[in-house]
Formats: C-alpha cells, sequence, structure tokens
C-alpha cells in the first residue's frame, strides 16, 4: 500500500466529498418546496466546489502517489476495500466535476419545471456516483459506482428528456450495461490472479500472460469505449444527447465521457501494457475514424444538440488518439483535452439549452439570426466555438497541438490524418456560428427574443474564464498532471523493457 | 422449544379452521392471519439458538434450519402485510386460504429440518398439497376460469417431479440401505462411480427443482403465476424458495469430489434456465408471467452458487435467495397494491406509476433495478458474490455465460421501469398505499439497499448457517 498518500491535515476530504452530495440529496427527500429544493442543492453542489479547492492548493506536483487516500476495509470476506486516492490523472476531472455541478444545476433553474426535488436528488446522486469513479481505487468500489450512475442518468433523461426520451435512455442504458458486463468479468478474474485483491495499484505491472491481456483489453475497451464513445460504439450519444434536458446534456458532455477516456488511462494502459502495445495501432485509427466520422456528420445536421453531439465524437476522437500514441505530449495533451472538451461543450450545450429555452427548438433554423437580439449571448457563443475547434489562443488549442505533436512523434502518417478532422470542426462551428448570429434573408422573427439574464450570464462567465485561462496560460493544468503522466509512461516503457529481456532469456 | 415454530403454525391452522366454521368477518379475519403471522415470526425468533435432533434421529433442529425458519417466517408476515386485503380470494373462503397457507409454511418450516428420505417426502408434500388448492381458491368471478388450469398444471407437475424424487429415494435406499441422511451420506460417497448413485441423487434434486423452478422443472411458473391470484404468486414466487434452496443445499453437500457428473449436469441446469428464463421473459405482457420467467433465470444464479461445492458458494447462494426473495416481495407488493379488485396487472397497467403513487413507482424501480443486478442494490451484491465464487473454482465459461445473461435480463426490468417512470398515466387513476403498505415498502427497500451496502455481515450469517449444518 506504499502507492497511497494519505495527508496530515485532510484525511477524510474525498469521502466528505463524496457523501456530501448524497447527504444533501437525502434531505431533498423530505422537502415538499420547489424553490427551497432548488437553493438547497445549489448550496451542496457550490459548497462541495468550494470544498475541491483545497484538493487543488494541497495537491503535491511532485509525486505520482494517490494523494489524499483513505483506506477502510468494506466487505472483508472478499477482501472488498473502500480505497480512496487522486493522482495527477484524475484531479483534474474531479475539479471539473465539482466546478460544472453548480452551473448545471443553474442551468436547470427555470428548465425543469415539474417534479423539481426527483430531479435535483438525480442530480445530486450523480455527482455522487461521478466523483466516486475518479476516487475509487478498489476495482469493485468503481464498478459499483460506473454502474450506480446509469440509473440517475436514465431517470435524468428518461423523464425530464424530450420527445424521443423512452428510445434514448433506454439506447444509453443498454448499451453501456452490456458493454461493462464484461468488465465485471475481468475484474474478477484479475482477483483470482492477484490472490484476493481488488485494489487497483496491485493489478497494475502485473505479468499476465499476453492472451489474458488481450482479452483483459477487449474486456476494458468494449465498457470503455462505448462510455468515450468511441467509433463505431457512439451511436447512443446523439440520441441521448439530443433528448437529454440541458443538466443532463451538460454531465453526459463534460463528465460521463471522460469516465471512458480516463478507464484507458487508468487500467488499459497500466494492467495490460502488452495487449495496448499490440492493439494500439487499431485503436489509433479508429480515433481517427471518430475525428473525420464526426466531423463529417456533424457538418450535415440540422439540430443543434445533434450537431455538438457530433462533434464530441470528434474530440473525443482526439483524446484517445493522445491517450494511445502513448507519449508524454499525447497523453497530457489528452488529459488537458477532457478538461477542455468537458468546458467547451459544456457551454455550448448551455447555450443551445438557452436558445431552446425561449424558442422550444433545438433547429438551426428556427435560431437563425439571434444575433441581433441577443448580443451578450452571440459573444459567448462566438468565443466557445472558436475554442471548440482550437482556435489559437483558446483553450482546445493547447489541448489539441500537444495531441498532434504527440501523434507526430508517433507517426506522420497518422498525424497528417487527424488534420482534415481539424479543419472540419472549424467548418461545422463556423457554419454553426454564422447561422445564429446573422442568419439568411429569411429569419423568422427574432425581435420578441430577450438576451440573457443574470443568472445565465453568471452560468457562462466561469466557463469563458477557463477558456480563455487554459488556452493563455496552461502551465498551472500542465503542472498537476505531469508527475503523473511521465511516471505512467516510465513504467510502461521499464515494463517493455522487462518482457522483452524475459522473451529473450527464454530465447537463448 | 425446539418445536415450538411449528406447532404454532399447527395452532393456527386449527385457529383457522375454527374460524372457517364461524361467520366472521373479513376483517377480523385479517386481523387473525396478521397476529398468527407475527406470533409464528416471534416464536422461530424464540427457537433461533435451540440445537436438537428429535423424532428419532428424522428431525434435525440446528442453526441452519432455524435461520430458514425465520427467514421462512418473515417472508411469510411480509406477504400477509401487503396481501392482506386478499383482493383475488372470495370472502367466504379466507379463513380456508390462510388455513392452507400456514399448513403449507409449517410442510416448508419441517422440510428445512428433516434429515430424514421420509420426512423430508412428508414435509414436501404437506407444502405443496396446500398451495395446490391455494391456487383455484382465486375468485376471477367466472372470467376465464385460469386458475384452475394452473391449478391442475401446478397438481400435475407437482406430482411428476414428487414421482421423480420418490424413485430416486428409492434408489438411494437401495443403495445404502438407510434413509437417514447422515447414514446416506456417509455410504453414498463411496458409490458415485456407479450410475445408479448418480441417478438417484438427480432424481432427488429434482423435486426440489421444481420447488425452485429450475429448468427442465419450470414448466408450471409462468401458468400458474399468471393464474394464481396476485398474493398466492407473491408467497408461492418467495416463500417455498428459501425452503427449496435449503434443501439442494442439503442434498447437494451429499456430493463429493466423484460426482462431478452431478456437478456439470447442475451446470448445464443453470445455464439453460438462466437463458431460457431471460428470453422468455423478454416478450411477456402479464408483469406476474415476466417475474415468473425471470425467477428461473434467478434460480439458475442461485445454483451457480450451490454447484461450486464450496462452503462460500452456499453461503453466497443463500445471501442471493434472500436478497431475491425481497426484491421480489417489493416487486409483488406493487402488484397487490395496483391490482384493483385482484385482477392480473399487465405491464401496461404500471404505465406513469410515478405519478400515481411516487412510493410505490420508487419501490417498482429499486426491486426492478436490483434484480437486473444494478449496484448498490442485493442483487448486484448477490451476483457479484456467485460470480467471484463460480471463476474461483475455474467455472470461466459458466461465469461468463451467466455474464451476457445479465446484459440480457436488463432489457425487460428496464422496460418496465421505463412504463412507470417514462410514461403519462393516461387517465389511469391514482393508486393509494395506506401507511402499513407504505411502511413494508420503506421497510423492504431499507434491506434491498442496506444488504447491498454492507453485505459482510449477512455473509456471515449465512456462513454460519451453512458451517452449522456442514
Amino acid at each position: 500500500m506504499d502507492q497511497l498518500l494519505i495527508h496530515p491535515d485532510y484525511p477524510r476530504i474525498l469521502s466528505t466529498l463524496i457523501f456530501l452530495p448524497l447527504a444533501g440529496a437525502l434531505v431533498l427527500l423530505f422537502v415538499k418546496k420547489e424553490s427551497f429544493a432548488r437553493y438547497w442543492t445549489l448550496g451542496i453542489t457550490v459548497l462541495t466546489a468550494l470544498l475541491s479547492l483545497v484538493l487543488v492548493s494541497n495537491f503535491d506536483r511532485a509525486t505520482d502517489k494517490f494523494q489524499f487516500a483513505e483506506q477502510t476495509m468494506w466487505i472483508k470476506s472478499l477482501n472488498i476495500q473502500y480505497v480512496l486516492g487522486i493522482d495527477g490523472i484524475s484531479i483534474l476531472l474531479v475539479m471539473l466535476t465539482t466546478f460544472i455541478m453548480p452551473l448545471c444545476v443553474l442551468a436547470s433553474w427555470n428548465y425543469i419545471k415539474t417534479r423539481v426535488q426527483p430531479f435535483m436528488i438525480c442530480l445530486l446522486i450523480m455527482e455522487t456516483a461521478m466523483l466516486g469513479v475518479f476516487m475509487a481505487l478498489d476495482f469493485i468500489l468503481f464498478y459499483i459506482l460506473w454502474e450506480a450512475m446509469l440509473i440517475p442518468m436514465y431517470l435524468m433523461i428518461g423523464i425530464w428528456g424530450g420527445p424521443r426520451r423512452i428510445y434514448a435512455s433506454v439506447k444509453f442504458f443498454l448499451y453501456t450495461l452490456a458493454g461493462s458486463v464484461m468488465l465485471l468479468v475481468g475484474i474478477i478474474w484479475l482477483y483470482k490472479t492477484n490472490g484476493g485483491s481488488f485494489f487497483i495499484p496491485d493489478m497494475m505491472w502485473q505479468e499476465y500472460t499476453l492472451t489474458a491481456q488481450v482479452m483483459l483489453f477487449a474486456a476494458f475497451f468494449l465498457a470503455f469505449a462505448i462510455k468515450v464513445p468511441m467509433f463505431p460504439f457512439h451511436t447512443w450519444l446523439p440520441a441521448a444527447h439530443v433528448e437529454a434536458p440541458t443538466a443532463g446534456s451538460v454531465i453526459l458532455a463534460s463528465v460521463l465521457l471522460k469516465m471512458g477516456t480516463y478507464g484507458f488511462l487508468r487500467f488499459a494502459l497500466p494492467i495490460t501494457p502488452e495487449a495496448t502495445l499490440l492493439l494500439m495501432p487499431y485503436v489509433l485509427w479508429l480515433s481517427i475514424a471518430g475525428i473525420i466520422y464526426g466531423g463529417f456528420t456533424a457538418l450535415a445536421q440540422q439540430d443543434m444538440k445533434k450537431l455538438i453531439a457530433y462533434s464530441s465524437v470528434g474530440h473525443m476522437g482526439f483524446v484517445t488518439l493522445g491517450i494511445f500514441v502513448l507519449n508524454v505530449n499525447g497523453i497530457e495533451g489528452a488529459i488537458l483535452q477532457m478538461i477542455n472538451h468537458g468546458i467547451t461543450t459544456g457551454a455550448l450545450f448551455l447555450c443551445v439549452g438557452m436558445i431552446y429555452e425561449r424558442t422550444h427548438s433545438r433547429e438551426l433554423r428556427s435560431a437563425t439570426g439571434v444575433g441581433k437580439y441577443m448580443p451578450i449571448y452571440v459573444t459567448f457563443l462566438a468565443f466557445f466555438s472558436l475554442s471548440s475547434f482550437g482556435f489559437p489562443g483558446t483553450n482546445s488549442f493547447v489541448g489539441e497541438f500537444l495531441i498532434l505533436a504527440g501523434a507526430f512523434e508517433h507517426s506522420t502518417t497518422l498525424a497528417l490524418a487527424a488534420i482534415p478532422g481539424a479543419v472540419l470542426a472549424a467548418a461545422y462551428m463556423l457554419r454553426m456560428l454564422q447561422k445564429i448570429v446573422w442568419g439568411g434573408t429569411d429569419n423568422p422573427d427574432q425581435s420578441w427574443i430577450t438576451d440573457l439574464n443574470l443568472r445565465e450570464i453568471v452560468i457562462l462567465a466561469p466557463l469563458l474564464f477557463f477558456v480563455f485561462w487554459i488556452g493563455l496560460g496552461p502551465q498551472p493544468f500542465l503542472d498537476l498532471i505531469h508527475t503523473s503522466v511521465v511516471a505512467l509512461l516510465d513504467q510502461f516503457n521499464s515494463y517493455q523493457g522487462q518482457a522483452i529481456a524475459a522473451t529473450e532469456l527464454i530465447v537463448h | 422449544m425446539q418445536f415450538l415454530p411449528e406447532l404454532t403454525l399447527l395452532g393456527a391452522s386449527l385457529i383457522f379452521f375454527l374460524v372457517s366454521l364461524t361467520d366472521s368477518s373479513a376483517t377480523r379475519v385479517k386481523n387473525i392471519a396478521i397476529l398468527l403471522g407475527a406470533l409464528v415470526f416471534g416464536a422461530t425468533l424464540l427457537s433461533y439458538c435451540q440445537e436438537s435432533i428429535l423424532f428419532y434421529g428424522a428431525y434435525q433442529v440446528d442453526l441452519f434450519s432455524q435461520i430458514f425458519k425465520t427467514l421462512i417466517a418473515g417472508a411469510m408476515c411480509v406477504v400477509l402485510l401487503f396481501g392482506r386485503d386478499l383482493k383475488g380470494i372470495s370472502n367466504k373462503v379466507r379463513p380456508e386460504y390462510y388455513l392452507f397457507m400456514f399448513i403449507s409454511v409449517l410442510g416448508l418450516m419441517m422440510l428445512v429440518s428433516s434429515i430424514e428420505l421420509m420426512s423430508i417426502f412428508v414435509a414436501l408434500e404437506l407444502s405443496s398439497f396446500a398451495v395446490y388448492i391455494m391456487v383455484p381458491m382465486r375468485d376471477d368471478s367466472g372470467r376465464f376460469r385460469m386458475q384452475m388450469e394452473a391449478g391442475i398444471k401446478y397438481l400435475l407437475f407437482g406430482v411428476t417431479a414428487t414421482g421423480f424424487m420418490l424413485f430416486g429415494m428409492s434408489y438411494i435406499y437401495g443403495l445404502t440401505g438407510s434413509t437417514q441422511l447422515p447414514v446416506v451420506i456417509e455410504k453414498i460417497s463411496l458409490l458415485y462411480t456407479q450410475p445408479a448413485a448418480v441417478v438417484a441423487v438427480l432424481m432427488v434434486l429434482a423435486g426440489f427443482f421444481y420447488k425452485l423452478a429450475i429448468f427442465p422443472f419450470h414448466f408450471w411458473v409462468p401458468d400458474v403465476y399468471e393464474g394464481a391470484s396476485n398474493e398466492t404468486t407473491a408467497f408461492i414466487a418467495s416463500v417455498p424458495k428459501l425452503a427449496a434452496t435449503a434443501m439442494l443445499i442439503r442434498i447437494v453437500t451429499m456430493i463429493n469430489g466423484e460426482g462431478q457428473v452431478i456437478v456439470n449436469v447442475l451446470m448445464v441446469c443453470a445455464v439453460l434456465s438462466m437463458f431460457y428464463g431471460n428470453l422468455s421473459a423478454l416478450v411477456q405482457k402479464d408483469i406476474k408471467r415476466m417475474l415468473g420467467f425471470s425467477g428461473i433465470a434467478h434460480a439458475g444464479f442461485v445454483l451457480l452458487g450451490i454447484l461450486t461445492m464450496q462452503l462460500t458458494g452456499y453461503a453466497n447462494a443463500i445471501y442471493y435467495i434472500i436478497g431475491y426473495v425481497v426484491m421480489n416481495l417489493a416487486c409483488f407488493l406493487v402488484i397487490c397494491t395496483v391490482s384493483k379488485d385482484g385482477e392480473n396487472v399487465l405491464i401496461e397497467d404500471l404505465s406513469g406509476l410515478h405519478q400515481r403513487s411516487p412510493l410505490l413507482a420508487l419501490t417498482l424501480g429499486i426491486g426492478l433495478f436490483a434484480l437486473a443486478g444494478i449496484p448498490p442494490f442485493v442483487g448486484f451484491m448477490g451476483k457479484f458474490m456467485l460470480l467471484t465464487g463460480a471463476l474461483q473454482e475455474g467455472y470461466l465459461l459458466l461465469v461468463i455465460l451467466a455474464a451476457i445473461n445479465t446484459a440480457i435480463a436488463i432489457f425487460y426490468y428496464l422496460s418496465v421501469v421505463r412504463i412507470a417512470y417514462c410514461s403519462d398515466p393516461e387517465g389511469r387513476d391514482t393508486v393509494i398505499a395506506t401507511p402499513l403498505t407504505s411502511v413494508v415498502s420503506v421497510a423492504l427497500l431499507l434491506i434491498i439497499t442496506i444488504m447491498g451496502v454492507i453485505p459482510q455481515r449477512f455473509l456471515d450469517f449465512a456462513t454460519s448457517a451453512v458451517s452449522a449444518m456442514l
């Protein structure tokens, strides 16, 4: 257990973060008043966000160990522990989750009109589960939270969603669940092979046979690739995104998708390094396929939410590309891009939601030419769109640049193949922006539309702030992740060295 | 004291016999039933730590049997509580209905204590015959008379299974010269190289396969579930399964390392039960039928634990069946409450339940999610333990097939949740759950969650039960 660092001042901070929203949800069970439910949920999420600042300010940037660790025996007969800890790979995702949640509550303020308390309960339970997934260091704890979050998300889409919500929610649930049942078998196999431990760091860098690694990798890949979602497992995403309420779309885009890529980094690379190396080319080309496919389909969409959903497929393709080129630039870029995608795409979904609240339509046609009447809105939208296709000076530029740099380091052909994706992103985002801001000669009458109110500005402003902060000064963010990424790659390379040495020994 | 629960049940049955002679109001019968049910539960608790051997070695009272008796009594009390209105049973026969229910429970309690083949047989028949009569007691005002068909089917399949069991018992007696299980275990362990011993044990198992509804003795399930009144189905779907699991474990512990053939057969039965149950459940419209098929699949999972032949495997199976009974009762609570006059509930009748009764919708939702094996509920923990146990014994293929089944099963559970949560009531009335029903449903929800989140204590409990028997 030497991989864990217990912080002397904050020994229980992670548990507090996880259970605070859950406790808030329990209180809401007994609340009848809707306005109280809104303020209460906002208060709880803001409090969680503020508490999570402790993590950043006390994070030791020089170590690759799991920090703020907590460890308690949970189910003794199976040696399942309640272990939490965060390292450079997860800290930014935790922060992203805690900071996006208050914005989701604010975005649902007027959007959700019926059954407010259950909705807020779902939001809070989601927060608990999502934070837990990023912090869990016991595979069963991870799996439980990973699966448990399906229920609130399912209900959010299924009850408060759009007209085709039933189809979308069922598809989302079935896809994700079917993908992860084999993960459970893989986990149990690992438990048995490792002498009865579900502790994740114990499972890493072990000498499993290549066949076993390939099987495990397949199980991981199925579960995580569906969550990312990678082409061709992406078909649940547009449906779920389009039908979900704004807050649901934001959570899906900003946090849920990241769990897939986080899973690759946390599990696939350290547990099955040889299989990763073996299957890397296929995953890389699937990523390229996703980038190009997402770009072209986004270009053809008339529904704004669908457009952004398909753009997510492309952006997440960049992230998986960065992860599987297996060098520092690529992985750091990938982690940063996960955060960027969370911020930018989250913001874009919020923007679409704000238009939807006014026009009750997600059609691009019905939103054309609102620039004249909503100047503040289109200013925000413009910056987020620019950020989405990686305009220099915005956050995504840094991420995509690092990923492409990593890709070039790996193979020029591969990097060149990804470039059209970046161009396509500019094409579809600018098309949308142009239509919304100016439109054409046949714009519908938009003069009755009101511009953003204070609440909506408060939602978007922090996201814009981060767009520029990461875009202009990404170093503090990279510092947080650097040590862990370098350590991950070092171990990956030395493992490979060992494996090669071992094969040579056998040969001679 | 050792025989207190059984005596209480016998006394309760006699009281109902007397009640049936008088002209009692429905409320009074109901109250008597709940009171007596509570008494029985109290009696099982009182005799919880008893240990002894009664009736010339035919009847063993130990922790294993007492735990199961407590569980059986508890499950019966829950059924009595939420099914207290007995909407599907005519007013005239209610005392008789309760009489047979208590007799059936008496049979089940005797069953878990029996360690002699003849007493096993008698106890099993006592419990079965009472239920055979409960099924056609449904009052459907002459609509389709499907309760008659269900009753006949239940009886015929039951008698067939019993025939198998008796035949197997005669083999065992022929091979070992004894009907006492301890003696049988000792002698038959040397005989597993002979096909006769394998056939004998498998045939005895058939009787319990029938009770637990394991392939190929599951054929009665859908029609009986559909034909019996909701309360009867709730009873059949939960209480006897506890006893059947206990007896399966008792019989399977007879098998030693040389009985690999039997384990192989159990494996095939487990996999076929899962696939048959889950695939058939996909297309059901009547929720009781759906739960019936899902019960077949769950029985396959229970078998997955038993066939590992390990202490932990048996304990996991017990943990799982307890969890299953609780989850199932939660679903049946909703069915019994939603059904207005005791008619069957179609899945679409649950439309918009979350608006018609939020608590019942939550109960149904959590019950079904738990049955589907979604964490953090007991269904997940149980499945996970069973899979872990089976994989530790090296049954990788079995575990993969079981995992695939989990994925299939989610579809039909989810489709019910979808109806309850994501559709509009379309003019269906609100459902009013009485405070007592609400309390029961909250209690069931708490058990489902607590057993799932902190399973250790329950596992220890199950382990101590099994080790008491071994």
